[in-house]
Parts: C-alpha cells; structure tokens; sequence
C-alpha cells in the first residue's frame, strides 16, 4: 500500500501500431517519479490511460490500491505536454468551469483560486481574457487548475515548456512543496538536469516497453563503472604516465601547470581501489581522487542506445 | 450530470457571448425587413411610372373606350398617317402607338389593330389593352346573339367538382398542397437548424482542438459527455437566436406596418390578374366564401399533434447530424478541410428538400413520399410535409410513424454512437487530414 499507482502488465495497440507492451509500473506515493523516454515511446499513451482518457487493452491499473476507476478522476491533476485554454474566455470564468468539471464546488474553487492567484502573484487577472496574456501567463494559470483541486497524483508532462527561467523556477518550487505536502508527482520530461534535481525514482520507456525504473540513486549505482578520476601532483615527467599505462587502463590524461599536475582518468577492473592507490603511495602526492557517477542524461543514452 | 449541465451552460454563454452571434441575432431581422421594405418601396416605384401611349384610331369604333389609368396615360392622335405618327411618338419621348386602322366591322377592326414600341411591351399593359377589345368584342357578338348582359352573367358558371374521402370529409382544392407547404416550412426549419447551428458544432469542436484545451477537458470528463453538453448548449443557443428573430419578426412587421402604413395584402398582390368587367364581383364573393373554408380547413390541421412531431423529428434529426457535424470537427484540424466530409452531410438535407417539394406537394402518399418519410435521414423533413394531411385515415398511415419514428431513433443511437468513437479518437490525433479510411480505422481503435 506504500504505491499510489501501479500498473500491471499493461498494453495498447492503435491498429497495427503497438504503443505499449507489457509496462508495469509501482509509483510510491510521496515521491517525484520521473517518466522518461525518447519522442513516440508511448510514455503520452501511458499518461493518457493513468487518465483514464483513453483505456488500455490489456493489464491493469490500480489507484491507491484499488482498481482505477472515474471517480479516481478527482484525485488525480493532470498537465498536458500539449495544453491550451478557450482563447475568449475569461481567465477566472474559465479556472472556475475547469475546476468545477474536477468536482469542486463553486464556493471551494473561488477561495482556493483567490488563494492560488494571490500566491502566484495574478490577482488583477481575474477579468482578463486569455488571448490578452502571454504564454507564460496563461502556463501559469494552467498549472493552478491543475493543482486547484488538491489532487492526491499530479501528472506532469514537460510542465517548465513556456516558462522564463525565473518562473520555471517558481513552479519547481511549487511543485517540491506539492510533494512535501504528500502529493505524489509523475514527471515526464526530455530535460534531464530537473530529473536530477527533482526525481526520486525514474521510469524509462522506449519503444513501448519499459526498459528500466527503480530510485535514480540505485540505478546511478549500478551504471556506475569504476572510472575514477584522479589528480596527482608530480616532480617531473619522470615516466609515471607511461608506468601507470602499462599495469591499469588509462582513459585519458593531461599535464597542468608546467608539467607538476598531471590529471587523468582510470577505469579499474573491480570496485576494489586499494592496489590501484597503493601502486600509487610514494610514487606521487594524491591530490584528488574521485570516483565518476553516471548523470542521468549518460544513463537515458546509453540504456535507449544499447537497445 | 452536473458536469453534463456545466458543459451545456458554458457552451451556451460561449455562444450567446460571441459578439458574431450577438450581431446576427439583432442585424439579421433588420435586414429581413428592410428587404421586404425596399421590395415594397421598389415595387411602388415602378407603378408609379406613367407610361404615355399614343391612339391612332382611324375606326368608329373605341372612340371613348381607352382611359388613363394609374399607370397609362393615352394621347390621341387624328388627322395624321401612321409613319407620321410613330415619328412624333419617338420624338415626345412616349412609350408606343396603338394603331386601330378603319374597318367596317368590328372584328376587323380589332384584328387588324397593332401596337408598336420601341421594346417588346409588358404584359400587363398588353393585358389591359387587349381587355379593352375583349370587352368590346364580347358585348358585339351578345347583341348578334341577341343575348343580353345580364342573361350572360347569369350563365356564366365556375364549376368545381366537389370532392370529399369515403368517410364523407369535405375536401378543398389545393389544400393538400397548402398543407404540404405548412410541413415544409417545418421541414424547412429542420435543415436550416441542422446546417447552421451543426456548423457551429463543428466549429466549436475545430476551436478545442487548436487551443489545445482538449486534453485538459477530457481528463476531468468523458468525450461524449463532452460531445453531448457542446451539442445540447448550441442547440439552446440556436433556439434562442430563432425566437429572438420571429418575436422580432413580428414586432417589426407591426411596427412598420402601423409607421408606413403598408398594407399587408399588397405584398402578395400580382397574383392573380385584375378580372374583366364582367364576372368580377362574382369571383370576389367565390374566393371569399372559400377563403372561410380554407380558414376552417387550415383550423382543422391537427398542430398539437403536428407540433409535437415536430419536436420529436426536431431533436432526433438535429442530434444525429450535429453528432456528425462534432465527429467531423474532431477529425480535422482547421476548417478548410471540412469540405470533403460536409458534402455527403448536406446531400439528403437538401435531397430531403427537393423531393419533398416535388414529389411529396403532388401526391403525400406515392412510393417516394413514403420511402423518404422512411429513410431517416431524410424522414425528419419529408415526413413532417406529410403530417400535416393528419394520420391514419385519410392521412399518413399509423404504422408508417411508428416505423419512421423507431427507424429514426435506431440511427440515432448508432450514428452517435459511431460519431462519439471517431471524436474520442480524432480529439487527440494532430497533424495530418484523415482519410475516410483513416475514420475506418478509429472506429477500431
């Protein structure tokens, strides 16, 4: 019961065209869970059965344990990649209607809005249409409405597209208090710097399979590669370079500072460092020694790549 | 459900609120009645030009018979040949030169006569030249026959043949016609609706798509309730766009008609032609004691019973092609590539139409009244120019409706049904036109 979504098994073909095989998911509740895939991975297919927009041939859905079902609907808030709002309506009118069709009642989604809208800083926008504000603007206006109905799963498909660097950073703290408030959050994005910020677990789809998931932080462990990095202060060229090629695997290497730094990296057979650094005691001054994590970008590329 | 009425609502404020739709509603009644105003004005402009026509008359005969009227004026002419007179009729600028040449006889006289003008002369001014010689004629063949005025009038007859149903209905010439009309108004009605307000559908649809706001709208409700709340607030707009235009309508009318003065019998004069001297008043009495009957005949249409098949054909039909009308604003991206799915939509609405006023005026219960009447797609209109002939005896016979009215309704379940699938689909698909076949495929999906 620690998932608020799991996917079992689940399967979707669009006539011939087969946008999802077999994907399971366990979504645990509190978290960020980053949904990551190339374009045309079936990751929007995914996120459209979640929303019961569309219904999976296939497998099974559960929500907060329970098979999903419409009334489900209320309780999950969705951001799509591709969104828009009635271009004449006005902005409060409109934030009203879209939080009403999510259940609310009228009194609860104006004083939730006026809320939101003073937080936001957007209060004199109320009598605006949309077609008067910019795209920004109006993304914000999105992403309340999104929220509005406190949703216990919020889904997130490239939710900082649109937005300046300063309100994309305005949202992203939003969205890190949504989870400190025990929101759950699904996060689809190809920008792979606010997974590592932001994600606690990835999902990666590709080609209508899910091809890994887990906690970002296990699978970095287990991508990572025994390539150290190492800095080493040294008298002289004195054939320490060419000593170290010939017993380890030099990747790459470079002198500083006149020839007393000399940087390189090594990949080490086994996890175990201790001959590799003792091999090293009395030859040089170890200045840094450092062991090289995969970034998530590395892992999407070569985990998409090797397939 | 409420989120069912909260569709309608906003779908109907959308449309109520759109400065277009506000303008039509107001300007269109303006423009119908200043149209039937300038027809009104620019017919009274060309009465009110007086053509001057000039009279040789070489007879005895005529010498007081041609008067000016309100629209002729006449000049004689003596004493001068006919060339000379056809000159100095161009020269003065007048309209032609009836020429009556010097016989013995009368029927001579009149044979012999001519006109001439510069144009081919209307009929009208034919006519009432020509009733003058009638005239004139008639009463010189009575006193050969030795017959007198009055004795002719009295045998002068207009004969119809009575006719009434078995039962012993009493039936009025043209009044199945007359009936026919009053459904076909309502037929009428029905396409308009349809054509107008399932493009505003449609166009309702084409505006979600491109704003994007779809995928936010379908994760809080299903497509066809969706479909359903954009088709029902349209429709409410429409119908109160379509009362606001006949109450003014009516208003307007009264207006103009107690501020102009107009008579309202004038606009459908020309009708029939001013009759001669003689018969006349007769044919006035006739036509108003059939007036009456007509009046009684059109009080015995059964319009309860019209108007609630109206409603019922009304909503069945308009919900099946508006239904086609948001499938096919679903499968497109922008209006322009419309066109090649909203042909085969106008198609029966128009064949509808055609076939009602040709085949179903000429005999409401012939094979292809009845098969269109059955046809759903195009019953809500030909059956509805039927029913005014009342059902059952002597009208549209019961089972007929009934198999209308089930076939009808068994379209519209699937067609919606059908249509619901291709918008659920056609909704999230972006960028390329569909096919047909595409459509095909959706219903797969």
């Amino acid at each position: 019961m620690n998932n608020i979504l799991v996917a079992k098994e689940v399967s979707k073909q669009f006539g011939s065209h087969i946008a999802l095989n077999k994907v399971s998911l366990e979504i645990p509740k509190n978290s960020i869970y980053g949904l990551l895939g190339p374009n045309g991975a079936g990751k929007t297919t995914l996120i459209r059965i979640i929303n019961q927009i569309i219904y999976p041939d296939q497998g099974s859905i559960y929500f907060d344990g329970k098979p999903l079902q419409a009334q489900h609907i209320a309780k999950i808030g969705y951001l799509p990649e591709e969104r828009g709002l009635y271009k004449s309506m006005k902005v409060g009118e409109q934030a009203l209607y879209l939080a009403q069709l999510k259940g609310l009642s009228k009194s609860d989604a104006k004083i939730r809005l006026k809320y939101w809208f003073d937080r936001l800083e957007i209060g004199d926008w109320w009598n605006k249409k949309i077609q008067e504000l910019s795209k920004g603007m109006a993304q914000k206006i999105q992403f309340i409405v999104t929220v509005l109905h406190e949703p216990k799963l919020l889904i997130f498909d490239e939710p900082f597209s649109g937005f300046d660097p300063i309100n994309a950073n305005l949202i992203k703290d939003e969205i890190l208090q949504l989870r400190d408030k025990g929101t759950t959050i699904i996060f689809s994005t190809h920008r792979m710097e606010s997974v590592e910020e932001l994600c606690e677990y990835i999902a990666l789809v590709h080609q209508s399979e899910k091809i890994l998931d887990g906690k970002l932080s296990d699978i970095k462990k287990a991508y990572k590669n025994n390539i150290y990095k190492v800095g080493l202060g040294v008298q002289s060229a004195n054939g320490l370079l060419e000593d170290l090629k010939d017993k380890f695997e030099i990747l790459s290497s470079e002198y500083l500072d006149g020839g007393s730094q000399l940087n390189f990296t090594v990949q080490l057979p086994s996890d175990d460092t201790g001959p590799f650094l003792s091999h090293l005691s009395g030859k040089a001054n170890v200045n840094n020694f450092m062991e090289t994590i995969p970034s998530a970008n590395d892992i999407f590329i070569r985990t998409v790549q090797s397939k | 459900m409420g989120k069912l009425s909260l569709i309608i609502k906003r779908e109907y404020l959308a449309k109520v609120r759109n400065k277009s739709f506000v303008v039509m509603t107001f300007l269109s009644p303006i423009l119908m009645v200043g149209m039937v105003v300038l027809i009104v004005y620019l017919t009274k402009i060309n009465d009110n030009e007086i053509r001057t026509i000039g009279i040789l008359n070489e007879s005895n005969y005529f010498s007081t018979d041609f008067q000016g009227t309100e629209s002729n004026s006449f000049v004689k002419f003596k004493g001068i040949g006919l060339e000379a007179a056809k000159d100095s009729i161009q020269k003065m600028g007048f309209y032609g030169l009836l020429y009556i040449p010097n016989e013995q006889d009368l029927e001579q006289v009149a044979s012999r006569s001519f006109f001439y003008s510069k144009d081919a002369p209307g009929s009208s001014l034919l006519n009432n030249l020509e009733n003058v010689f009638k005239d004139r004629l008639r009463l010189q063949r009575l006193q050969k026959l030795g017959v007198s005025v009055s004795d002719f009038e009295s045998v002068d007859n207009n004969f119809e043949i009575k006719t009434a149903t078995f039962t012993g209905e009493q039936n009025l010439k043209g009044i199945t016609e007359i009936k026919a009309f009053i459904g076909g108004a309502f037929g009428y009605l029905i396409m308009m609706f349809i054509i107008i307000y399932g493009g505003f559908v449609m166009r309702s649809v084409i505006e979600e798509k491109t704003t994007r706001i779809i995928e936010v709208i379908i994760s809080s409700v299903k497509p066809f309730q969706l479909m359903l709340g954009k088709i029902i607030g349209t429709s409410l707009a429409g119908v109160t766009q379509f009362a606001i235009w006949i109450i003014s309508a009516f208003v307007m009318f009264g207006v103009l008609i107690l501020v102009f003065d107009i008579d309202p019998s004038a606009l459908n004069s020309g009708a029939g032609n001013t009759p001669g001297l003689i018969g006349g008043a007769a044919y006035v009495a006739a036509s108003d004691s059939a007036m009456q009957l007509y009046a009684n005949e059109l009080f015995r249409i059964p319009w309860i019973m019209l108007i609630c098949f109206f409603v019922i054909y009304f909503v069945l039909g308009y919900l099946i092609y508006s239904s086609i009308y948001a499938a096919i604003g679903a499968a497109v991206d922008n209006e322009t590539d419309t066109q090649q799915f909203i042909f085969p939509i106008i198609l029966p609405l128009m064949l509808a139409i055609y076939v009602g006023f040709f085949s179903v005026f000429n005999n409401p219960h012939g094979p292809i009244a009845v098969g269109f009447s059955l046809f759903p797609l195009t019953s809500p209109i030909v059956m509805l120019m039927r029913l005014p002939g009342g059902i059952g005896e002597g009208g549209v016979p019961v089972w007929e409706v009934a198999v209308s009215i089930l076939l009808l309704m068994i379209t519209f379940i699937g067609i919606v049904w059908l249509a619901a699938k291709i918008y659920r689909v056609g909704i999230l698909m972006y960028g390329k036109k569909p096919s047909y076949r595409d459509l095909l495929k959706w219903l797969k999906y």
